[in-house]
């Protein structure tokens, strides 16, 4: 590092009211070079890149230390000079591309704006520019699409005109906030690339803020760990990977996945099978056959049902008692809509489901109210998936009053019984869902789904809004009940460590069809399909090391399919190949 | 497995109990509060406060101005004007009240069907409340007393009607926010009834709203009454209510103008309290508002 540090962070403190949450923090970004912000929600983080930007409220928040950029302390600045920097010389790229962009005006307008502020172009030079920065992030036909509103765009696509925007003005340090949490793995490797592509060309200095160890590893040089407001590491990549001294650093590492991104492409051809055979255990708990749903949709004048949204198209699996399948793809895949099908939370348009042996028929009150003693749900968002009012004792009651289980005094000691198999004090029972934290919550919602005595467990996305750590406990404590209680999972989940952890069966969802299933260690390391291939090279990698040795991504050279369908449309059918035992690939046609 | 009891449990940004509530509550809500209790209380003990009966008459005192036996003075009739304030401060708080509680629970209900239901119920059952919340509710509250008849019971109907809107529109608001919340996606997967959703989960979450409209309307309903009765559909006389105080106050108003003054001053003063309480409350329920205005 040859460079003089483009900037300086010296012992910055940062408090809000009397509170401190920030405690002297020391780091240099040169030129070219990224730095990697690790830690989890509530660590300080993002209010260190606030203070960067002086985007801090100031009349509560105190920031103390110093902040040269390129020699000039930015602490120091009046508000009208610090206007100047922002934008100009150091620039921001927010976490979510679906809200940071202006939906109401057309995205060149947008563009044109930051341009036109900082550089001062008019006219054709200020559209040139304008199409030139679309064309750096690689965005097709940009002379269309600048006429064109946010909503058209993509995630990834939104979150290149982040980028674009953020580059227009050639400045010194761009600071990423968790750019790529938002975005599917498949999208976040290109828009990684992208940025570490872009970062050669103008040897940008970045600031780049993540929970995400696997990012790290893919485009840090250095990195810092943060934790409640204190640095716990600093050093390079290298260093930090190769040898943690933090015990929190090596538990944040141990959190990644570790098959993926190691795995093997499958060369020895399926065996073609024909129909997809449903594995029959010997006590199923749940069959899914040929399952479809379809959401409606109207148009024209009278509002008569032009089409419909194929959600779900031709999906059938089966859990064994005490299994776990797991259901991954991305977002828009149809994998959470199977799990609110089988509920009865989405309508089920065509196929069979059966619960303990028994066709569930959604039309047929006796026959829901028996699934639902059955299948209970656990949802992601521990926060919202409690009734804020009701306390947490009243929560794991109601359900069995409502079907009848248990009442009075027995209910009363099986709720008890119940969080203390959590892991939750029964004392806290008369408490509000806001007197826990994230992960006593989800051990909540766990407890309310066990006092139905489920034989299946529907977990969407139960894990992916818990940090690391908490992460762990959960499914330690999902496997834990599962040995107990013998019951079943469906664990959807984008979340390939997650889904590594707690599967014995992995299902791939692309578009509405499952394209690949088997045994998790057979599809995570030997994937047959080739979006399963896609899906797990874009996973980031565990260690700096391995980036020289990875695969090339292979991109998506597919046009993304349209879900909607117009009536009477019948999707053709799939022919199936088995690459081994239970293992079974669906052959693109 | 760890036990996480010992964690420490987060304490930024917690909402505080309920009670903290009454702690945000500005001097002015107070006042309010402190206002309405003391005309409540005072029409409770009406015949504590005063020896006079309301509807005693007395022609040698007639239009007398206010003396050591008659504090507030007589009418034309003789009566002791106080004790004609205390009693009709009765009926004043009675029908506001009454007509408020049963808008609020029928409002309530349309307001809930129609959001939580929503397509075509939603439709049908919110173009009907815009077609009455068209009218002028003084409009509306004097034809449907017309129609009726001036009894107790139809006053009250009368007015509950005219608010109805009002509480269907905020009740149908307070649902669509919390419709697809993902705790009530929790109640329909565990199989709860719809009825049960509606009351024992929705409706606490709403409820804080819809009892800001209530204090407001209510100062709208002592409003109403009183209008109706000084255009005469009030309760028929010798009832004495405040309304029907100040026009027969109007006919002496040359010589004796207090005996149109205590009334409409009363009517003022409830109606001010009832809405520093309502504009208080909104303020301490959601403090955003407060900024907007």
């Amino acid at each position: 590092m040859t460079d003089r540090p483009v900037l300086e962070v010296r012992d910055l403190s940062v408090s809000f009211a009397k509170k401190q949450v920030v405690h002297g923090m020391n780091f240099d970004i040169s030129p070219g070079k990224t730095l990697a912000l690790v830690g989890e929600s509530g660590s300080g983080k993002s209010v260190t890149s606030l203070a960067i930007m002086r985007l801090l409220p100031e009349n509560i928040a105190t920031a103390q230390g110093s902040i040269k950029l390129g020699g000039r302390d930015l602490l120091k600045l009046s508000e009208a000079e610090m206007r100047r920097v922002r934008g100009g010389q150091v620039s921001m790229i927010f976490q979510e591309p679906m809200t940071s962009l202006n939906p109401v005006q057309t995205v060149g307008t947008q563009l044109a704006e930051v341009i036109r502020i900082h550089r001062g172009l008019r006219g054709q030079e200020l559209r040139e520019a304008v199409l030139e920065m679309l064309r750096k992030v690689r965005i097709p036909d940009p002379e269309e699409r600048i006429k064109q509103f946010p909503h058209t765009f993509s995630g990834g696509m939104r979150q290149r005109v982040m980028i674009a925007m953020a580059l227009a003005c050639n400045p010194q340090v761009i600071i990423a906030d968790e750019p790529t949490t938002a975005l599917d793995v498949t999208v976040q490797a290109q828009t990684l690339d992208l940025l570490k592509e872009l970062q050669r060309e103008t040897g940008t200095a970045v600031l780049f803020i993540t929970h995400d160890m696997g990012v790290v590893a893919e485009i840090a040089d250095d990195v810092l760990v943060m934790r409640h407001g204190r640095v716990l590491e600093h050093g390079s990549v290298h260093e930090v990977f190769g040898n943690p001294r933090d015990p929190y650093t090596r538990s944040l590492i141990a959190a990644a996945p570790s098959l993926a991104g190691k795995l093997q492409i499958n060369t020895v051809p399926a065996e073609p099978v024909g129909d997809l055979p449903i594995q029959i255990a010997d006590e199923p708990i749940l069959e899914v056959r040929n399952l479809a749903v379809r959401f409606p949709v109207h148009g024209g004048l009278l509002g008569r049902v032009k089409g419909a949204v194929h959600a779900v198209e031709d999906v059938s699996f089966s859990i064994g008692k005490g299994e776990t399948l797991g259901l991954v793809g991305e977002s828009g895949s149809g994998k959470s809509t199977i799990g609110k099908a089988i509920i009865n939370l989405a309508p089920v348009h065509g196929g069979e489901i059966k619960v303990c042996g028994q066709t569930i028929d959604y039309k047929d009150p006796r026959s829901l109210a028996q699934m639902r003693r059955q299948a209970q749900m656990i949802f992601q968002d521990p926060f919202g998936s409690l009734d804020a009012r009701q306390t947490i004792g009243s929560a794991i009651i109601e359900p069995m009053h409502v079907h009848g289980i248990e009442t009075g005094r027995a209910a009363i000691q099986r709720m008890e019984w119940l969080m203390e198999r959590v892991g939750l004090d029964p004392n806290r029972a008369t408490s509000l869902p806001h007197e826990f934290s994230g992960g006593q919550r989800q051990r909540i919602c766990i407890a309310r789904a066990l006092a139905m005595a489920p034989k299946l467990i529907i977990a969407d996305e139960a894990v992916s809004a818990l940090d690391v750590a908490i992460k762990g406990q959960i499914i330690e404590l999902m496997i834990d009940l599962q040995k107990e209680f013998g019951v079943s999972y469906l664990f959807i989940s984008h979340d390939m460590a997650a889904v590594e952890r707690i599967c014995d069966r992995v299902a791939v969802m692309y578009f509405g069809e499952i394209v690949e299933i088997g045994p998790r260690d057979e599809v995570i390391g030997r994937p047959g399909h080739a979006y399963t291939q896609r899906l797990l090279s874009a996973i980031p990698i565990t260690h700096p090391n391995m980036r020289e040795t990875r695969q090339h991504r292979a991109a998506d050279t597919a046009p993304p399919r349209s879900p909607m369908k117009p009536v009477g449309y019948a999707a053709p059918a799939a022919s199936w190949g088995r690459a081994s035992e239970g293992h079974f690939i669906r052959q693109t046609n | 497995m760890t036990s996480l009891s010992t964690l420490p449990t987060p304490t930024a940004g917690r909402p505080q109990p309920r009670w903290a509530l009454l702690k945000r509550l500005n001097f002015s809500t107070w006042l309010g509060m402190v206002i309405v209790t003391v005309l409540v209380l005072c029409a409770i003990f009406a015949p504590l406060i005063t020896s006079y009966n309301p509807n005693d008459q007395n022609i040698i005192l007639y239009l007398s101005p206010p003396s050591a036996e008659n504090l507030l003075g007589t009418d034309q009739f003789g009566r002791d004007v106080l004790s004609r304030l205390l009693y009709g401060a009765r009926y004043s708080l009675t029908i506001g009240f009454l007509a408020i509680v049963v808008a609020l629970i029928i409002g309530s209900l349309i307001g809930m069907i129609a959001g939580y239901v929503g397509n075509r119920t939603d439709i049908i059952l919110m173009q009907i409340m815009d077609v009455v919340l068209a009218f002028p509710s003084l409009i509306l509250g004097l034809a449907l007393v017309a129609l009726m008849g001036a009894t107790l019971t139809n006053i009250v109907i009368a007015i509950a009607f005219t608010a109805i809107p009002a509480f269907a529109r905020i009740a149908r608001a307070g649902v669509i926010t919390q419709r697809d919340r993902e705790y009530v996606q929790a109640c329909h997967a565990m199989g709860f009834s719809d009825t049960r959703i509606l009351l024992r989960h929705i409706l606490p979450a709403i409820l804080p709203e819809i009892m800001v409209m209530a204090s407001l309307w209510m100062a709208t309903a002592v409003r109403t009454e009183a209008s109706l009765a000084f255009i005469g559909l009030g309760l028929a006389p010798p009832t004495p209510t405040w309304g029907g105080m100040v026009r027969e106050g109007f006919d002496n108003i040359l010589s004796s103008f207090h005996l149109a003054l205590y009334p409409s001053f009363a009517i003022l003063l409830l109606v001010l309290a009832l809405n520093l309480i309502g504009d208080g409350l909104r303020d301490a329920i959601d403090p955003r508002l407060k900024d907007a205005s």
